[in-house]
């Protein structure tokens, strides 16, 4: 968190000073290590193995919050008696197709509900579109009446079936996989459960490196299920926080540049599952079920009208019909792949240098350099700008300048300091900033650039009776423009978002005002409030000093202003609050409503005691003690019985590449993973493969402070440019000895896809891990260095093939194998007959597969 | 001129000649809460229009500036070391207590290791003594560093590794797996990598990696100010030492003047550079530029009477807390410089951040040798005297 998030890490360097401990897990000693009080090294990927020691700690000594874990939690709920465990066939859940490589779900139900869950024909669909976690985030259809054993003993209750699955993550067990001694690991476990209870909380902080991995989604889910247990969820200092990597990711996933969202987390249209408007919104809010999404029809409509204005109606289904259609996979990775293949023509790059930042730069590069035309907006000539010319292809002749047919428009953009908007960070707050100064030249806002491009394709198009343009043709595109420069605003563009009353032209100020009926717009409904009462809330900035810690009058937090998600978690069932240190929102009898120093996350005047009628559902059906009221059931979910592609429970399974065989397991890893199996992104051979041992170490890669990820803002940038001057690779001593490196000598880094070389840093702060027996070593990189810039260097992206995790097609770069050898790489085509080697060397032939499905038996080439 | 104007606790400004002067500003630097973030080298550098300083990779840990200069004001020092248990009386177990060292224990990663080693049987696999090098030498290239030779490298051999695999591990059922050690364990042909302090064999018990942002000090009898011929330097009504850009000839006398090795010339224009304590911030009631971008407020600006006071609370909190090292550096009135209107709370002895133990300053003595050159004429002049005198007899 020091390197990566150092503004962020002021608090816990507050919080250590205040007295709180602070413990830091690493791969390597960082400069968060260094001002821990306890560090543990890790190996890289073997997360879930450590948080589920830590379930395993507190389920057998009975550490969690009972009456929490009881009240607000679906531990209670009954699991059907089809389900089977990884415990019970060595990795897999039951309902696995060996053929789409994903789950029939219906076996992992409540019980009685079998035939609820996704077939595995849907959850290939779901993995292809990234949508298995909307049934997360959007709630399931379930029914109230689940069976519960409030007491917990019976065996197939959520808390049991947990308590089974974990019961072998022994500290013996974590040491093991993880490498970290049994008693640092019990230090761990220790403080976590006895800061958490009724009188304490903890919060959990990750930043994305636990999340690009083929389990990344597990990952977190593991972390939550720890929050959960210890009643860690809704209430003041607790949560899961994560660091995002930029400073509005939060913002680009609430009104998002994903391919499968459309604002506000509703679903973009698939064209077989959504082909008409009632089957789009049914599949979001599922009529039967409870949960505010039961109101999504309000939500979509609103969307619609923003888009379309007076041409979305009731008759044409407010413009469904204009909205483009998801056909599968078309996450930015097949996207490369296709453009590689000649599928795709044409690319809009906005603030994002994949040729450095994403996973496989020589892919990539290669899909770019294979388009009709790219458009470039950045701030400086960055390497996706430059890769025909300055590219690592053109030594290789993978490239040739002249032969390179994509024409690439390079568009100067604003920075932050040049143009208005809101960030969104991690607490879901936006914070509006003003414009400080115009852009120079010819650099323009995105805003100036999409509106005015959307503009003049809508001249183009002008008087076309093409029915594919009517969907561009009818556009609001209706913002007035300012200045010398004709920049829309963008507070039009938050009161857009914001949402108004059709009717009455006012501003909406929350969004249950939204209606189905066209009568209100509203760009994304959760951001419905932030211009409450004609006033930009994302604006203010009253001081700390004039109001309580919550600091409601701070920018303004989604949804209508709520600072802590699930608060009504932070009282017990009868709406008391845990304990008086902890006391954050309660029911007031007298008043009779929910008060506090936060905005309550329910409804106001719903008391403790309501319960729903027979038959009720949406916002009715949920109790007045089902805290977590977005969830179908109202419940924190120790056990997702949907959902998840790849489980109801988070399983160690190794890394995609990795040196060892899975020693829970005969399922190496993960089974529903997402792979491109082609000539040109070579996965390493991981046991029971043979040839595992042509890349026998592992490495992982992450940012420094001084550098921004793929280095198009501060490679550019002197200042920060001679404090990191050039790429290197961190090695102990220990693997420098064995490999024969010297401290700031050469060395070069080789996996399936490339060879990279950097200046090696000899090191303590990485040491070798003893694993399942043997010593591992490990090594890090940073990933900040490209082509172009005053400092340059190869990427160490360059070296991650691309597999995903199947939940949210996120990349698995933050652990894989290589090898290293001392001196520079080749260069030239030389360095592709090197690489070549290697390969044939690992067995990675002409029709080599790798083997998803690992059964115990298969051929183990361990020696 | 003041008793103590040369040497000794002083208020300085007054004592330049300032009437009403503002309080005494200065610098407390906390390094127990430095996070190596280089963000005050940066805004420094953002504010005060230095040059950037070389691009240049030193390979001292993260520290690429490599010391104060005069295109670097701030410098973040990066201390990476191992330490004994015993000394260490911070709250920090040991970070690598019962960790395995030595080389792995997979034959064939010391066979690619080795590069000497038998056929693994493994088809394609890794076939014998063929490997990166054979690779490349039939791409025809030049590009690795010198070839691995047979023999004992300069620090040590490949085989010396093997036996000290496991001390002190923690783990059961993990017994040093010595025979498959042998099947790989060959000469590895590299000279020792060792980082000073320590060698590859060593159990790793400890380590610590400390930062400290150092600048200026300020001092209260600045030997660069006492010697400047020019009056380029000078002290400013807040007690800080200025170099004033359009008076500075170069003459460079400040440099050797300077017990701390702070002040430097510029290659370029051969002026002296260094810190102001952003005097032009400063006196418009703003903060230096960098205790305003530190994060974590290792770098505090303040009035440095009420500095030292928070400066020895929290080295007794510390102290308290088990931080037996916390000592502060240049807070003391009576030291060799007058102290320091930059001060440290450093965890170990000074000279491990770089910083010498015992300042002075070089002008210290300049009222006792003029007194004493004052009495060597004296007595020269007697001499003479007494010599004529006595021919005359």
């Amino acid at each position: 968190m020091a390197e990566a998030h150092p503004v962020g890490f002021q608090w816990v360097v507050e919080a250590k000073n205040r007295g709180a401990k602070v413990i830091h897990v690493d791969p390597r000693f960082t400069r968060t290590s260094a001002l821990a009080h306890t560090y543990l090294p890790v190996r890289a990927g073997a997360d879930i193995a450590f948080l589920g020691g830590v379930i395993n700690y507190i389920l057998s000594n009975e550490k969690d919050f009972r009456e929490y874990v009881v009240a607000y939690t679906n531990a209670s709920m009954l699991v059907s008696e089809d389900f089977q465990d990884t415990e019970d066939l060595d990795g897999l859940f039951s309902g696995y197709d060996s053929e789409l490589n994903t789950y029939d779900q219906g076996s992992w139900q409540y019980a009685g509900q079998q035939d609820e869950g996704q077939e595995e024909g849907e959850s290939h669909a779901d993995r292809e579109t990234a949508s298995g976690l909307e049934q997360e985030s959007h709630g399931p259809p379930i029914p109230a009446d689940v069976p519960r054993d409030p007491t917990l003993q019976d065996p197939r209750c959520v808390y049991q079936v947990l308590k089974r699955h974990y019961a072998r993550y022994t500290p013996e067990v974590v040491e093991r996989l993880c490498g970290v001694p049994q008693e640092k690991f019990l230090e761990v476990c220790e403080a976590w459960t006895a800061n958490s209870g009724r009188e304490r909380t903890t919060a959990l902080v990750y930043s994305v490196g636990w999340t690009q991995h083929s389990v990344g989604v597990q990952y977190i889910r593991a972390g939550a299920i720890i929050q959960l247990l210890l009643g860690n969820m809704g209430r003041p200092g607790g949560g899961v926080m994560a660091l995002r990597g930029h400073a509005s990711i939060q913002g680009s996933t609430d009104i998002p540049t994903l391919f499968n969202l459309l604002p506000g987390y509703l679903p973009m249209p698939h064209f077989q599952q959504h082909q008409t408007f009632d089957q789009w919104i049914d599949a979001i809010r599922h009529p039967e079920q409870s949960g505010f999404w039961a109101n999504a029809k309000s939500y979509a409509v609103s969307l619609l009208k923003s888009y379309w204005g007076d041409a979305a109606t009731e008759e044409n289904d407010y413009g469904y019909g204009w909205m483009p259609r998801l056909t599968g996979d078309h996450g930015t990775y097949q996207q490369v792949l296709d453009m590689i293949d000649g599928k795709i023509k044409g690319y809009f790059l906005l603030g994002q240098n994949p040729a450095v930042g994403s996973a496989h730069g020589k892919a990539q590069r290669l899909g770019m350099a294979n388009l009709d035309w790219l458009v470039v907006r950045d701030l400086y000539m960055i390497e996706s700008a430059t890769f025909w010319k300055n590219g690592p292809e053109i030594a290789t002749g993978e490239i040739v300048p002249e032969e390179c047919k994509t024409e690439v428009f390079f568009m100067p953009a604003a920075s932050h300091a040049e143009k208005e908007g809101t960030f969104t960070q991690t607490q879901r707050m936006l914070q509006w900033r003003e414009k400080a100064v115009e852009p120079p030249g010819e650099a323009r806002s995105e805003l100036w650039f999409f509106y005015h491009l959307g503009r003049k394709i809508k001249e183009r198009l002008a008087g076309s009776t093409r029915p594919r343009d009517e969907g561009v043709l009818n556009l609001a595109w209706d913002y007035p423009v300012h200045g010398e420069l004709s920049e829309p605003s963008g507070e039009d563009v938050l009161k857009e978002i914001n949402g108004y009353d059709l009717t009455t032209g006012k501003l909406l100020s929350t969004f249950t005002e939204m209606k189905p009926d066209g009568s209100t717009s509203g760009g994304c409904w959760i951001y419905t409030g932030v211009y409450q009462d004609g006033v930009n809330q994302a604006a203010r900035r009253k001081p700390g000093s004039e109001q309580n810690y919550v600091a409601l009058e701070w920018g303004w937090v989604w949804p209508a202003n709520r600072r802590t998600l699930y608060n009504r978690a932070s009282a017990d069932p009868d709406g008391k609050p845990w304990s008086e240190r902890k006391k954050y929102v309660w029911w007031d009898a007298e008043k009779g409503e929910w008060v506090g120093d936060d905005v309550p996350d329910f409804e106001k005047t719903k008391p403790p005691s309501y319960r729903p009628p027979e038959g009720a559902s949406g916002v009715e059906a949920i109790s007045g003690d089902d805290a977590f009221i977005m969830q179908g059931d109202g419940k924190g979910w120790l056990y997702a019985p949907s959902g998840l592609i790849d489980g109801p429970m988070p399983t160690h399974y190794e890394p995609a590449e990795s040196v060892f065989r899975n020693p829970l397991y005969g399922q190496q890893a993960n089974p529903t993973r997402k792979v491109y199996e082609r000539s040109d992104n070579l996965t390493n051979p991981s046991p029971p493969e043979k040839h595992s041992e042509v890349f026998p170490y592992v490495f992982s890669t992450s940012r420094l402070t001084e550098h921004h990820t793929a280095g198009g803002m501060s490679r550019q940038l002197a200042y920060l440019s001679e404090l990191q001057p050039e790429m290197f690779v961190e090695v102990s001593p220990e693997l420098a000895a064995e490999r024969g490196l010297e401290h700031m000598g050469w060395a070069h880094m080789v996996t399936a896809r490339a060879a990279i070389e950097a200046r090696v840093m000899v090191t303590d702060r990485l040491t070798p891990l003893r694993i399942d027996g043997r010593v591992v070593h490990q090594l890090w990189m940073p990933y900040h260095w490209g082509s172009e810039g005053l400092v340059t260097g190869d990427s160490a992206n360059d070296l991650i093939g691309i597999t995903l995790d199947p939940n949210v097609l996120i990349q698995e770069s933050k652990v894989g194998t290589c090898d290293i050898q001392p001196g520079r790489r080749p260069t030239g085509p030389e360095l592709l007959t090197y690489v070549q080697g290697y390969r044939d060397r690992a067995g990675l032939t002409p029709g080599h597969h790798t083997p998803i499905e690992t059964p115990r038996d298969a051929d183990d080439g361990q020696q | 001129m003041g008793s103590n104007s040369l040497y000794g606790p002083l208020d300085p400004a007054p004592d330049a000649g300032y009437t009403d002067a503002p309080p005494r500003m200065g610098f407390f630097t906390d390094t127990s809460v430095c996070i190596g973030c280089k963000a005050c080298e940066v805004a420094c550098k953002t504010w005060n229009a230095v040059p950037d300083d070389g691009f240049d990779l030193l390979g001292q840990s993260y520290d690429n500036t490599g010391g104060l200069t005069a295109n670097s004001w701030r410098h973040v020092a990066f201390i990476e070391q191992p330490r004994s248990s015993s000394g260490a009386a911070t709250d920090t177990p040991g970070a690598f207590a019962g960790l395995p060292v030595g080389p792995s224990s997979i034959p064939a990663t010391n066979v690619v290791a080795a590069r000497t080693a038998p056929d693994t049987g493994t088809a394609p696999g890794i076939p014998p003594a063929v490997d990166a090098l054979a690779a490349a030498a039939t791409a025809g290239s030049e590009f690795l560093g010198a070839p691995a030779a047979p023999g004992c490298g300069s620090g040590g051999c490949g085989s010396s590794h093997s036996g000290a695999a496991t001390p002190g591990s923690a783990s059961p059922g993990s017994a040093t797996p010595g025979s498959a050690q042998a099947g790989g364990g060959q000469f590895l042909g590299m000279p020792m990598t060792d980082l000073p302090g320590r060698v590859a064999e060593a159990p790793r018990t400890d380590f610590r990696w400390l930062m400290m942002s150092n600048v200026c000090k300020h001092c209260t009898h600045a030997g660069c100010l006492d010697v400047c011929p020019t009056g380029a330097l000078f002290r400013t009504e807040f007690g800080t030492v200025v170099v004033q850009e359009d008076i500075c000839n170069g003459c460079g006398y400040c440099i050797s003047a300077c017990p701390y090795g702070v002040i430097d010339r510029r290659e370029d224009d051969g002026r002296a550079w260094k810190c102001t304590l952003c005097y032009d911030r400063i006196g418009d009631g703003l903060t230096p530029a960098c205790a305003q971008a530190c994060p974590t407020e290792s770098i505090q600006f303040g009035e440095l009477s009420e500095l030292r006071e928070r400066a020895a609370r929290r080295v007794k909190n510390l102290q308290e807390n088990g931080v037996a090292e916390a000592r502060l550096y240049g807070h003391d009135s009576s030291d060799g410089v007058g102290g320091d209107g930059a001060f440290f709370l450093l965890l170990d002895e000074p000279e491990v951040y770089g910083l010498p133990p015992d300042p002075h300053v070089p002008t210290r003595d300049v009222v006792s040798m003029w007194k004493r050159a004052g009495l060597a004429a004296l007595t020269m002049a007697a001499t003479a005297v007494v010599a004529f005198a006595g021919r005359r007899q």
